[in-house]
């Protein structure tokens, strides 16, 4: 049997199954001529993989994120990039162990077919030591590429532990949103959430609101994000915000019981709540398209 | 003459009256309650906290090791606590229930369970 599949029979055949979610938010491309000058193209994001950790959420703890690879791995029409938007692994106190669970994770990573993955950290990767370690493996924590008439914005808010940006970045981030036109078509890719989703479980980013200020006056900007472990879709005025589900447990709903604790593994459905999404840039009806992609025991 | 030891003892009456004031002030403005909290990794002590609704606290907070934050969104309070340092924030709770506090600067393995609540009582 052939390992390449098509996307649309993705869940079938890849191991992966049960309820596909889709969602669809309109965000222009720029404008005609940028339209004509780009092509269709997506990307798949994965998020909040926290290798390293082990406990009961968890039983597949060294094969969730195995799983999901090779999933993505089987796609016939593979994505152009791969981003992993944080909390690549769980954290530690020890320097030597967070290195070692960070060369771990890059070995595994490096099996993707798809040789363009972006990484970003998460506050487990870089909260304790202010990126230095995931630096080393990873590079820097906040920077910038463009892809086919879209602009992405990697944007560092973990590096603080005070979960802030910080004002050196957001200057950063002015200067570099001075140069793109105000209808340019803008992807923020982020750990934690830019706007107070949650801040009675962490679920914020301190001056996020500066950040999502200096974005308002650009009319195309999807932000996508991860950290709740959770699918979850929200509107800041015009700029729309997405959360991915994680790749080892699930996190409660917001504010759906007293404390964040995981929820527990569910035998009679393993890997619920865990997964990926691709992100469809579709120039010709100018949108981007989601589809959610739980993970399921092959 | 009189008219300016008159002036004098309007003066003093008058001084006499605004001590009297303060001192009536002081009196029915009780001092308000300070509650002292040592964050220690990954715990605050105590962890929970009772209050009055509409009776002012001072939250006295002290870190036995590393940098800790403290927290309370629902009452928009929060507070850096630096090692060496007493750090006070005042906290009126404005609402009945139960709330959560938590640390907000990420300080390490058991950052995520450090926590604890507020019950607000009528």
């Amino acid at each position: 049997m052939s390992q390449s599949i098509d996307r649309r029979e993705f869940l079938k055949l890849a191991g992966l199954g049960g309820i596909v979610f889709a969602s669809t938010l309109r965000s222009r491309i720029a404008n005609a001529a940028d339209a004509q000058a780009a092509d269709d193209f997506y990307f798949v994001q994965l998020s909040d993989p926290h290798w390293g950790f082990q406990g009961p959420p968890n039983p597949d703890a060294k094969g969730t994120l195995k799983k999901a690879i090779a999933a993505v791995n089987g796609l016939s029409d593979q994505p152009d990039f791969i981003v992993f938007t944080g909390d690549l692994t769980h954290t530690t106190d020890d320097p030597k162990e967070r290195r070692q669970r960070l060369a771990q994770f890059r070995e595994i990573a490096s099996e993707l077919k798809v040789k363009d993955v972006r990484f970003m950290p998460g506050e487990h990767d870089a909260s304790l030591d202010h990126g230095e370690a995931f630096q080393e493996f990873f590079g820097p924590t906040h920077y910038t590429f463009d892809h086919k008439g879209v602009h992405f914005i990697a944007l560092d808010n973990v590096s603080d532990p005070r979960a802030m940006i910080g004002d050196e970045q957001l200057q950063w981030l002015s200067a570099d949103l001075a140069k793109q036109r105000p209808d340019a078509n803008i992807v923020i890719l982020t750990h934690r959430p830019l706007f107070d989703l949650y801040p009675q479980w962490d679920w914020a980013t301190r001056d996020g609101a500066k950040a999502i200020d200096l974005l308002m006056p650009h009319r195309n900007v999807t932000v996508f994000y991860g950290h709740i472990h959770q699918e979850h879709h929200k509107m800041t005025g015009h700029i729309a915000h997405h959360a991915a589900m994680g790749l080892m447990f699930p996190l409660p709903a917001p504010g759906s019981q007293p404390k964040r604790d995981p929820l527990p593994w569910d035998p009679e459905h393993p890997y619920r709540g865990l997964g990926f999404r691709d992100v469809d840039a579709e120039v010709k009806t100018s949108e981007f398209k989601l589809t959610e992609f739980p993970v399921k025991g092959a | 003459m009189r008219t300016e030891r008159r002036k004098l003892l309007v003066g003093l009456s008058s001084l006499v009256g605004l001590a009297a004031i303060g001192a009536v002030g002081a009196a029915t403005q009780p001092k308000e309650k300070v509650i002292k909290i040592l964050a220690r990794k990954f715990t605050y002590s105590p962890n929970h906290l009772d209050l009055k609704l509409g009776v002012p606290v001072i939250l006295e907070f002290t870190t036995a090791d590393v940098l800790m934050g403290f927290n309370a969104p629902d009452f928009q309070v929060r507070a850096d606590i630096m090692p060496g340092k007493v750090e006070q924030v005042r906290l009126v709770p404005d609402k009945v229930g139960n709330f959560s506090f938590l640390c907000d600067i990420f300080c390490g393995s058991g950052h995520e369970s450090m926590n604890g609540t507020i019950t607000v009582s009528a």
